[in-house]
């Protein structure tokens, strides 16, 4: 059985259809990324998986049981823990306040959620910034701030928006690392990337969308040398960069 | 701060030996508010959901005392929890209401406004309750009616309610339920992306800030032996629960205290220099002015800027 | 006057709690020409207008301004003290009691076969839709018009492609204003009014504006029709007393079924 199961997933805004008809299966320690153009529906697809949009039609299973109906809370409270593409740190608290706000929900009292909050800082190299108001952090220490309080809710799984996008090229690799790391600790990650090096280093399964539809599905290699994803998204010099 | 705060409530506790009646009264106002400004703290400072509609609290809580007491005879010391009581249950289905359907913001507030204003209607065309003229308490001095010759016992039970009303505050802030709060005032759905069941918190906040509101409704009947629809349930007294945290520091332990320190006497000020002449409503001015210069220059309220003034003093 | 209020929380998502009481303030001011100057209200909505902008444009250069990347609770707090302040400075310099302006008109009354119709309510009326309908041409034809639009959908955009936003907003909460005054002056021949009656003024204007869906025009205006026919429904079949119930209770239903309204998009 896998870990997180999409089946026939549709959302629909108005006019635009969202997500058509997605499925995909994230397996115990997988690593998958969605990727496709701006406006795919790949954020759509990650609210509905996280309980923050009720899907129009299809469903999510998270080992087994059906999602839903569920609030983003409760489904947090079976293990999947999501990032946002615009991070949303609580400014005025301090940093290791915030990823206490994600560590009480399995460790009541203050006193161990705030150990384990600093334990995942460590984890996450913010340590030295935990006293800090989280307003007052950079744009890369907020994304580590943004992993670190997802971490912090002890997931199975993992959903990470663009938690790259805007870095430089040293504070990308230090990311890329980390998450691998995060993985290998037996955590599954679905995520969705437009940093394709990273992308091509960290997945093991890549699930292309356009238009809300699943248009390819496969390892980066086949991935990368598919025509119809070199022709809707990756383009000629994305292509000649992923191929290893 | 332990000390402090226990050498603050020994001043406090000696204080009435040395105050004229005046002093006195002006004293139990101060405690009276700042209770009822903490009270209100725990939904619309930590919480963060703004509820200016407080005031029906204190009617509900109030005219539940007091009926009970004409009708059955109950001693309002019992009718104050009934009182509180009631007020829960209401404040947990406006609460309820506005955070199930999504009410946010501006949009609650409104709701709040307009359930205050119900209830203010509503008590003024209910005969049993003595309609718009309200309900007079006869005063028999008795202290098993809560009545007493001396005001010195008002004081006291204010400044009980004070230290109550804080001591929960501050348990909160050292547990989940109110570091939980903290965060929902900042980023609801972030909240939810990490586990926090944020409507089951907020509706505790409003449960808990309701029920302690509910309490002062008895000790505003019982000390004034009246109640006016106008007086208890409407907008100004809404304002006077919320206007003194957010001077002080809305969201902060000290917050409601400092604010009632600072502008309990000013109104009290304002209202003997400007009543005299007939010119009522001096006072809201004076709020009014202060609510937009604290929102301009102090957002955070009295308690930091304090805070930081004391440890500059004492490093 | 809701129409006022559609403007102003449409271009800056900041909700205005002083409405009913800058309305009350176009009353008074319409009383006092009335009474010292001897112009008709009818007559004078167009000062009262252009005061009541000064003072909206005012408001929000001098303090909305200064805040408006705040969190919204700043702004509400800072609305509500400019509305303690608006009302109790009417209550101290005009007193408590109910006023009533003469107009003209006032005591005119057509009668049409078995109806007859009092002319100061029918001129209220059309000099009503006559603004709505200026209004909606302003925002749609002008230049400034279509800036404010812009300046609404999307403030950054537009700061982007060189429009002076803090202007913009200063001209549309003063036009939110003025609306508001002259709504207040040309009602003030057809009701007394005392400074209380700012609040309830403002809880009708949230209505119709809620209902309608804040930010759209066309909203507010058929949002103010449905809200006077329930609240007249409400007058006959209930005590005068309780009138007033119908409007708020009305708001909560409200607020609770349809919080973009009908014609509004629902905002996250």
């Amino acid at each position: 059985m896998s870990l997180l199961e999409v089946r026939g997933l549709s959302k629909r805004f108005g006019g635009v259809q969202a997500v058509a008809d997605l499925s995909f299966t994230v397996d115990e320690g997988d690593v998958v990324a969605l990727i496709g153009p701006n406006g795919a529906g790949k954020t759509t697809a990650f609210a509905c998986v996280a309980g923050f949009l009720a899907p129009d039609a299809g469903e999510v299973r998270f080992r087994g049981r059906a999602l839903r109906g569920l609030a983003p809370h409760a489904v947090n409270a079976l293990g999947i823990a999501r990032t946002f593409q615009i991070m949303r740190p609580f400014p005025r608290l301090s940093v290791v306040r915030n990823v206490m706000i994600a560590t009480l929900g399995r460790h009541p009292d203050p006193r161990e959620a705030e150990a384990r909050a600093r334990a995942v800082l460590d984890e996450v190299g913010l340590a030295a910034r935990a006293a800090v108001p989280a307003g007052a952090l950079t744009l890369a220490e907020r994304k580590r701030l943004e992993l670190a309080r997802a971490l912090g809710t002890e997931p199975a799984l993992l959903l990470l928006d663009e938690v790259m996008s805007g870095l430089t090229e040293t504070e990308t690799e230090r990311i890329v690392g980390l998450v691998g790391a995060i993985n290998r600790r037996g955590i599954a990650i679905l995520l969705i990337e437009h940093v394709m090096r990273a992308v091509m280093s960290l997945a093991r399964r890549i699930v292309v969308l356009d238009h809300g539809e699943r248009i390819a599905e496969g390892t980066p290699a086949e991935v990368a040398g598919d025509p119809r994803v070199i022709e809707a998204y990756l383009g000629e010099e994305h292509a000649g960069a992923a191929a290893p | 701060m332990t000390w402090l705060a226990l050498g603050g409530l020994a001043v406090l506790a000696v204080l009435p030996a040395v105050l004229g009646p005046y002093a006195l009264s002006v004293f139990i106002n101060i405690l009276f508010y700042a209770y009822l400004g903490q009270a209100w703290n725990i939904v619309g400072g930590y919480a963060g959901q703004l509820s200016v509609g407080h005031a029906a609290f204190v009617g509900i809580g109030g005219y539940t005392a007091a009926v009970l007491a004409a009708e059955t005879g109950l001693t309002p010391w019992v009718g104050m929890l009934a009182g509180g009581a009631l007020a829960a249950v209401l404040g947990g289905v406006i609460g309820y209401l506005g955070f199930r359907f999504g009410l946010r913001g501006f949009y609650f507030v409104l709701l709040t406004v307009a359930f205050a204003e119900v209830c203010r209607i509503v008590a003024s065309n209910w005969e049993r309750v003595g309609g718009a003229v309200g309900l007079y308490i006869t005063f028999t001095g008795d202290p098993r009616q809560m009545q007493f010759q001396d005001d010195r016992a008002w004081y006291y039970i204010a400044l009980a309610l004070t230290a109550l009303a804080t001591a929960i505050v501050w348990g909160m802030e050292r547990r989940r339920f109110g570091i939980y709060l903290t965060a929902i005032r900042e980023d609801e759905t972030a909240c939810e992306a990490l586990g926090v069941p944020t409507f089951r918190h907020k509706l505790g906040a409003m449960v808990l800030s309701s029920f302690l509101t509910g309490l002062a409704g008895t000790f505003y009947a019982y000390r004034y032996s009246s109640l006016q629809p106008g007086a208890v349930f409407g907008i100004p007294l809404s304002v006077e629960i919320v206007i003194r945290p957010i001077v002080g520091g809305a969201g902060t332990l000290l917050g409601p205290i400092v604010g009632s320190f600072i502008l309990t006497p000013l109104a009290e000020l304002s209202r003997a220099w400007f009543g005299q002449g007939g010119w009522h409503g001096a006072h809201l001015i004076v709020y009014g002015v202060l609510l937009v210069a604290v929102v301009l220059f102090l957002p955070q309220g009295a308690v930091p800027v304090l805070g930081r003034l004391v440890r500059r003093a004492a490093p | 006057m809701a129409v006022g209020l559609t403007l102003i929380f449409g271009v800056m998502r900041v909700v205005n709690f002083a409405h009913g009481d800058m309305m009350v303030w176009g009353m008074y001011l319409a009383w006092l020409l009335a009474a010292r100057a001897g112009i008709d209200p009818y007559a004078s909505f167009a000062v009262c207008a252009t005061v009541l902008f000064a003072l909206g444009w005012g408001v929000q250069r001098g303090l909305v301004q200064r805040i408006v990347d705040a969190p919204h609770e700043m702004q509400i707090l800072l609305m509500l003290g400019v509305a303690l302040i608006l009302e109790n400075l009417a209550l101290l310099l005009f007193g408590p009691e109910p006023v009533r302006v003469r107009s003209a008109l006032g005591a005119l009354t057509w009668y049409l076969g078995p109806l007859y119709v009092d002319v100061a309510r029918l001129v209220t009326f059309v000099v009503a839709v006559a603004l709505t309908l200026a209004l909606a041409a302003f925002l749609r034809r002008t230049d400034l018009g279509r800036t404010i639009r812009a300046a609404a959908d999307n403030p950054y955009g537009a700061r982007v492609v060189g429009i002076d936003v803090p202007r913009v907003y200063a001209v549309a909460f003063g036009i939110g204003a003025a609306c508001v005054g002259a709504a207040g002056a040309l009602t003030a021949p057809v009701l007394p009014f005392q400074p209380a009656l700012g609040l309830s003024a403002s809880v009708v204007s949230f209505n119709i504006v809620i209902i309608g869906g804040m930010g759209s025009l066309l909203g507010a205006f058929v949002g103010g029709l449905l809200v006077s026919v329930a609240e007249s429904l409400g007058a006959v079949f209930l005590r005068p007393s309780l009138k007033e119930l119908v409007s708020f209770s009305l708001l909560i239903v409200i607020l609770l079924l349809r919080p973009a309204g009908l014609f509004g998009r629902r905002t996250p």
